[in-house]
């Protein structure tokens, strides 16, 4: 019968900790905005078809850094949630604290009991229908806060942190927001960011439809970058 | 009551890939939310759904009911919507035992959406109307028990660049059809009046005619369609679906189109 060392509490913590950071820190980044009409998400991506981005729900989106299979894992989770929840009560009782409540339990669970952390950090993001959007943080450890303004997550959320913060300015319109991001992503990363590297996610209180999220095109960022 | 496969994410339904049903997951998770037949008999009275029609125009289709439900000899509801946009592109229309087909209608729309979440890519129109004749087919202990529900489904397929249309039997039978098709208890006279009156390459407004034309000659042969009441603003459900997207025919609409059915003398 063989034993395991005793590893006192606090270092095992901290090895965790110290083994998910640095699998988030090869990624790339995130970046939460509030604007006008609504949330932004937007981050580097190289790719136009693996996304960091995507809608959960009618008025409720989803960001993820880190390792791409544990976000996608977390994000397919999500949807299924949301939508069994909107099926069994109604559209307008899925929100987004109540998810991001049990997106924090899952990763708290995962960290302390499986044999690695999920390397990941996430945002989920609602619009609210007046005013008054949500953007809740999620930690690989399953600590949870809610940001107001602007959150940065990722390879470099301390620089691209600094960037937006110095930046932001509440009432932002959708072109602006979107300009100043990309500036901060750029600022952040230390090179210029083209149109076809950025991907982008709006829930807007504005649109007609049910579905508030919309992906921004290649094409419409690069408008927006250039005017 | 159990809360959903949520958390801690669970292997997703294979050992590859995330399954992108909506009615898998419930069945999986929240089985006894799902519509059964237990207990149901001939006895329990329950509200039918009557007339749908659907017709193929220039550029996509054309999707009505009649807005009436009966209960055995009575008028359950005179305002009752049978024509859904199931999604951006594509509509479906039911006959047969309301709660039942609503349930299912919004079961449908319900997957149409979660596939879409969960891959990151639309269903084809095909793919659509197969998982429709799925859903049919999961409903046939009910059919039998007499809860009957017979949809016409349809939309616009992007990768053909053109309308469809099909239907559907009790027990999952899917049939696409050319040029025109309607079902219910009305739906024999609707399909006369269409025959007459379709023709290939219709523009929108003749379409919506041709739509309410036969709506009305259907109330007017059988009891349990209801007719347009301009007086009580009672019009039917029409939802057009064309490359730009689905849209529900506002009442305006509808008004000047059945002022032209019977004006013109039908």
């Amino acid at each position: 019968m063989s034993f395991m060392p005793y590893v006192p509490p606090e270092q095992r913590i901290k090895d965790l900790s110290d083994f998910a950071h640095k699998g988030i820190a090869r990624g790339k980044s995130v970046v939460g905005l509030e604007y006008t009409d609504g949330v932004l998400f937007i981050a580097e991506n190289p790719s136009a078809t693996l996304h960091k981005i995507s809608e959960i729900y009618d008025r409720i989106a989803f960001a993820g850094v880190g390792k791409y299979s544990e976000f996608e894992d977390l994000r397919i989770s999500g949807v299924r949630h949301a939508d069994l929840r909107g099926y069994s009560y109604g559209r307008d009782d899925v929100r987004a604290r109540d998810l991001a409540n049990a997106y924090s339990q899952a990763l708290s669970t995962i960290f302390t009991q499986q044999l690695k952390p999920y390397e990941v950090e996430i945002l989920v993001g609602e619009v609210g229908e007046e005013d008054g959007n949500e953007i809740y943080h999620v930690l690989f450890d399953g600590t949870v806060t809610d940001e107001h303004g602007h959150v940065a997550i990722g390879g470099h959320a301390e620089e691209l942190s600094n960037a937006v913060r110095e930046a932001y300015q509440p009432g932002w319109d959708l072109a602006t927001a979107v300009r100043q991001a990309v500036g901060a992503l750029s600022t952040a990363e230390g090179r210029e960011i083209e149109p076809e590297q950025v991907e982008a996610g709006v829930l807007d209180r504005t649109r007609q439809q049910r579905r508030k999220f919309r992906r921004l095109g290649d094409q419409e960022v690069a408008t927006i970058l250039a005017g | 009551m159990t809360e959903g496969p949520l958390f801690p994410p669970e292997p997703s339904g294979g050992p590859i890939g995330a399954n992108p049903s909506f009615v898998d997951l419930v069945r999986r998770s929240r089985p006894e939310t799902l519509p059964t037949a237990t207990g149901i008999t001939h006895d329990v009275a329950s509200p039918h759904g009557t007339t749908v029609v659907a017709l193929k125009f220039a550029t996509g289709v054309v999707f009505g009911g009649d807005r009436r439900a009966t209960e055995g000899f009575t008028i359950a509801d005179e305002k009752m919507e049978k024509v859904f946009a199931a999604d951006d592109l594509s509509v479906i229309a039911i006959a047969g035992a309301a709660g039942q087909a609503i349930e299912i209608v919004k079961l449908f729309q319900l997957e149409l959406e979660h596939y879409e979440k969960i891959t990151g890519d639309r269903l084809s129109l095909e793919g659509k109307a197969n998982r429709l004749a799925q859903m049919i087919r999961g409903n046939l202990p009910m059919a039998i028990q007499g809860l009957v529900v017979v949809p016409l489904f349809g939309g616009f397929d992007e990768r053909r660049d053109e309308g469809r249309i099909f239907y559907y039997d009790a027990t999952g039978g899917r049939w696409e059809e050319d040029d025109y098709h309607s079902t219910g208890s009305g739906g024999r006279p609707a399909r006369s009046s269409l025959k007459k009156r379709w023709r290939p390459g219709l523009d929108r407004s003749e379409a919506l005619e041709v739509a309410v034309e036969a709506l009305v000659d259907a109330s007017q042969e059988d009891a349990a369609t209801g007719g347009p009441d301009p007086t009580r603003g009672i019009f039917p459900t029409v939802v057009v679906v064309t490359a730009e997207g689905a849209e529900s025919v506002g009442e305006d609409e509808l008004r000047g189109a059945y002022e032209r059915v019977v004006g013109g003398g039908s």
